[in-house]
């Protein structure tokens, strides 16, 4: 999994509350057996009209926000189904961190499996980062992961809360799975323990 | 000891580590998958040279994207892109010794409604699919949470998932329910109350009179929907009414595990002490029939109700309502009951099981539709069975209903069946997200019992006027 440390980039602001995961990349993309290349159909119904023609007014489809690499976005972002294809469309789009008031669960747990960083941060806090988004390209938000502080283009600096073990998994790019795999022998003894107490599972 | 819930006490029994820091290693039960989370999980596996850790505790079906027409067997009659998930699960299936139930098994079906059928799930498990509505499960009082597919392919490697433990909430609906009043309108209710993130950081049990007097069925509708409710899992503790349910299933216990795990259930409630983070009590007798008016769950309204003007939320939602009443078509102040509906779905995991079948056929007998187009989609084979040995089937194509094979179908329309843009339709699936079941469809969600009234009407209707 690829590290995220630090990173300075374009913010595009995303203010609609509840934004889901059918908006974030539709079933239609659901069918591959990838994870990769999602990044042309992320938001793929707000972004493309019938023609499949880029929506100009759409925030990705602003020359400013192109390379966008942060979201700045309202309540409950990734609400909705559990697909992981909407944070691999994010990331193969190049987003690396959200900025939210509020996150569905199994949506941010899936960001941190994928290199992103989910920021939840007070009404307030996203409100001054909406604004400071809203400069377009040239105000870019800083966001440091060790220090766990955002700062804006204004140097106004925000900081958040994260969960230690997915700190040091995202600052390190550690994969979930070797990491449990040196715990096998706590897994067997649960195991052999477990099937004692309820064989019938 | 101290007084613990019923959340509490499952997660007590199934953590495999703990870290200093509380993050646990959770061991799972079961672990259902389907077509579209997985295959990008055993590819990882096959990448790593990993093997499924426990075959035996892990059931696929492909049910999202399979059409619901007869000759589905026949990959010519499913787009290349399904056909080719579709053919990677019945692979990964065989390579990885996992159990399978194809679409030419009648056993097939969505999976949360063939995990219970089956009795793979039961009280007390840990039970996970890459999907969200997993939650259903917790109807049985099994911790049931939807993951995503890294965690799929953690799930596969392990048997553990990596997890810190959440909140407690009470969801309590007292009393009982009014005639015309079901399962569909208590979870959507709740949502209503809530919002789409008010569980979000909890697990819900839920109880109260109301609850227990549910079937199951009705039961795994109310859990079905806590996901919606933003909720990790719901839970309902199990009773008599479970272990009926759960007993004679193929994969329940039988004969003296039979009554060991009785005796464990029988302990899975949450004590009177317990201590909840949050507590929320709905009257059973203040819940009516509602339907969604907006593209999210919680734009939960009765049908006596108008159309809300925007200006009447805060915040955000004001933003949200302007575009949710504008993508629907609707206009503030316009009665519900005057809402015309070109389409009517009933099925999907929230309401595809016989007892819903039959409460919609009960509303149809006799009656002919008064919309362009309606289905009804089986939860799994076998519900389609029992449905057309007990002529509810015939009730259905008489009405005009176009009478489908099992699997998500409209729900998500991944499969063929989708609406048109600007189509509008009356479901009993979870979801009425923009697009959810079709570019530009319009989608309003109710009980199988007002989806019915709405199809011989042509308009969003009051069950109760037809009861
Ligand atoms: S029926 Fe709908 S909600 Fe249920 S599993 Fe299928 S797609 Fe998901």
């Amino acid at each position: 999994m690829e590290k995220f440390e630090k990173l300075t980039g374009i913010a595009a602001p995303m203010p609609l509350v509840n934004i889901d995961t059918d908006m974030i990349i539709p079933k239609q993309f659901l069918k591959t057996i990838k994870r990769s290349g999602l990044g042309v159909n992320l938001f793929d119904e707000m972004r493309y009209d019938d023609n499949g023609d880029e929506i100009p007014d759409f925030v990705l489809n602003m020359p400013q926000y192109r390379e966008a690499e942060i979201l700045v976005a309202g309540d409950n972002f990734g609400c909705g189904s559990s697909r992981e294809h909407a944070p691999w469309a994010l990331k193969d789009f190049g987003i690396r961190a959200i900025v939210s008031t509020s996150f569905a669960d199994i949506f941010y747990n899936n960001c941190f499996k994928n290199g992103i960083l989910p920021i939840v941060l007070p009404q307030e806090a996203v409100d001054v980062l909406m604004k400071d988004a809203e400069k377009g390209s040239n105000a870019r938000m800083t966001i440091d992961l060790e220090n766990q502080v955002v700062t804006s283009s204004d140097g106004e600096t925000f900081s958040f809360e994260v969960d230690s073990f997915k700190k040091h998994c995202l600052l390190n790019g550690l994969d979930d799975i070797g990491l449990t795999m040196e715990k096998a022998a706590a897994i067997d003894s649960f195991e052999a323990q477990a099937s004692q107490a309820r064989p019938w599972v | 000891m101290s007084p613990k819930t019923l959340y509490d006490k499952i997660w007590d029994a199934h953590v495999a580590h703990e870290a200093d820091d509380g993050t646990c290693l959770l061991y799972i039960d079961r672990h259902l998958v389907h077509e579209v989370t997985s295959p990008q999980a055993f590819e990882g596996l096959r990448m790593a040279g990993r093997s499924v850790r426990a075959p035996d505790k892990t059931i696929a079906v492909p049910d999202h994207n399979v059409p619901t027409t007869p000759g589905r067997e026949d990959p010519k009659n499913m787009t290349e892109d399904s056909a080719i998930q579709v053919a990677a699960l019945d692979k990964n299936a065989k390579d990885f010794g996992i159990h399978y139930y194809p679409v030419s098994d009648v056993r097939q079906g969505i999976v949360h409604i063939v995990g219970p059928e089956q009795g793979w799930t039961l009280p007390g498990m840990t039970v996970v699919c890459g999907d969200s509505h997993t939650a259903t499960h917790g109807a049985f009082g099994a911790l049931a949470h939807g993951i995503g597919t890294s965690e799929v392919e953690h799930v596969l490697a392990t048997q553990t998932l990596i997890q810190k433990k959440s909140k407690n909430m009470k969801v309590e609906i007292t009393g009982k329910l009014r005639p015309g009043v079901t399962a569909k309108d208590i979870t959507l209710s709740v949502i209503g109350k809530t919002g789409t993130a008010g569980g979000t950081g909890y697990v819900i049990e839920y109880c109260g009179e109301a609850i227990r007097d549910l079937s199951m069925e009705g039961r795994m509708t109310v859990c079905n929907m806590a996901i919606e409710g933003g909720a990790r899992a719901g839970l309902i503790a199990p009773d008599e009414k479970t272990f009926e349910y759960v007993k004679g299933r193929p994969h329940a216990p039988k004969g003296a595990q039979w009554e060991a795990a009785l005796n464990w259930w029988k302990t899975l409630f949450s004590d009177e002490d317990a201590h909840w983070d949050k507590v929320i009590t709905i009257k059973g007798e203040d819940i009516a029939p509602v339907v969604t008016w907006g593209t999210s769950p919680e734009d939960v309204l009765p049908i006596t109700a108008e159309v809300p003007a925007p200006e009447s939320f805060e915040g955000g939602k004001v933003g949200a309502a302007k575009r949710s009443i504008e993508y629907m078509g609707l206009t503030p102040g316009q009665k519900l009951s005057d809402i015309e509906i070109d389409t009517v779905f009933i099925g999907s995991c929230t309401n595809g099981r016989i007892e819903d079948l039959r409460a919609a056929a009960e509303i149809l007998k006799g009656k002919k539709i008064a919309v362009k187009r309606a289905m009804v989609v089986p939860g799994s084979g076998l519900v389609r069975a029992q449905a057309e040995e007990e002529g509810l089937a015939d009730i259905f194509k008489e009405a005009g209903f176009e009478w489908r094979l099992a699997g998500c179908s409209m729900c998500l329309a991944m499969n063929p069946d989708q609406l048109a843009p600007g189509e509008r339709c009356a479901a009993t699936s979870n979801r009425n997200f923009e697009g959810r079941q079709g570019r530009g469809g319009r989608t309003h969600l109710m009980s199988p019992a007002m989806a019915a009234a709405a199809a011989i009407t042509g308009k969003l209707t009051d069950v109760r006027e037809m009861m």
